[in-house]
């Protein structure tokens, strides 16, 4: 069932800044207040919104539920492997600081900050942010499509 | 016989949960090396300035994974309740 037009365009203008803030929270998560669940679960309710404004019936022609189960896995996938990845030293060990992606160290204390620190931590940010969009995405859409009475083939 | 089994067992945990109450640390006092620690190396360790982020994805990354399989679970027990049923499936 599909809102009004007013609903529509505000929740099409809107969806973007929530889409900006949730992608900052999760890029930024080693640097600042924020990570890969908090800024997921920011991006997973734009897409909410996107569905409550929509329509499940609409969402689901573009959106299918086995992509985004898809996504989940692999971003789960993601982060078990950078966990193995340190696993010469111990598992979950931070194997990437030093080298050319993500390696730069802060100095200790007060700094004004750097994206490109950090080591397998952003890396992981973006892994868990991907599992947590696509999870709760999945669950949002699933309850949506159930309690609207659509039936959909597997 | 079971009456006595289980208050005695229940005398234990009440003993060791009192016991918990009146050996703990007062308040604000650090209770172990480890967040001094934490707070000392994070930076130049794990190289994050978010000293919370090096925790929960560094030196407590089980937690993490734990959270992570929760989610998964809870996921895939949602979709497996709500899916659509092929036709003659009951």
């Amino acid at each position: 069932m599909m809102m009004s037009k007013i609903v529509r365009t505000i929740s099409n203008i809107s969806v973007l800044l929530v889409f900006i803030f949730g992608l900052y929270l999760v890029m930024h998560g080693h640097v600042t207040p924020g990570g890969g669940f908090q800024g997921g679960a920011v991006l997973a309710s734009g897409a909410a919104m996107i569905i409550v404004a929509f329509g499940s019936y609409n969402v689901q022609k573009r959106l299918k539920e086995h992509h985004l189960s898809i996504l989940e896995s692999s971003g789960g996938l993601i982060f078990i492997g950078l966990a193995f990845g340190g696993l010469a030293t111990i598992f979950f060990y931070n194997f990437l600081v030093g080298s050319p992606i993500f390696g730069h160290i802060p100095p200790s204390g007060p700094n004004p900050g750097d994206v490109w620190t950090g080591g397998v931590i952003p890396l992981m940010n973006i892994a868990v942010g991907l599992k947590v969009l696509a999870g709760l995405s999945a669950i949002v859409l699933v309850m949506a499509l159930a309690s609207s009475g659509i039936e959909v083939e597997e | 016989m079971r009456k006595t089994a289980a208050a005695i067992s229940l005398g234990i945990v009440i003993a060791f949960l009192v016991a918990a109450a009146f050996l703990i640390h007062p308040f604000g006092y650090p209770p172990s090396a480890m967040d001094d620690y934490m707070i000392q190396n994070a930076q130049s360790e794990t190289g994050t300035n978010n000293v919370v982020a090096s925790v929960v994805f560094d030196y407590r990354g089980y937690d993490t994974l734990g959270e992570a399989t929760i989610l998964f679970t809870a996921v895939t027990g949602v979709v497996m309740l709500f899916r659509a049923r092929k036709k003659g499936e009951k």
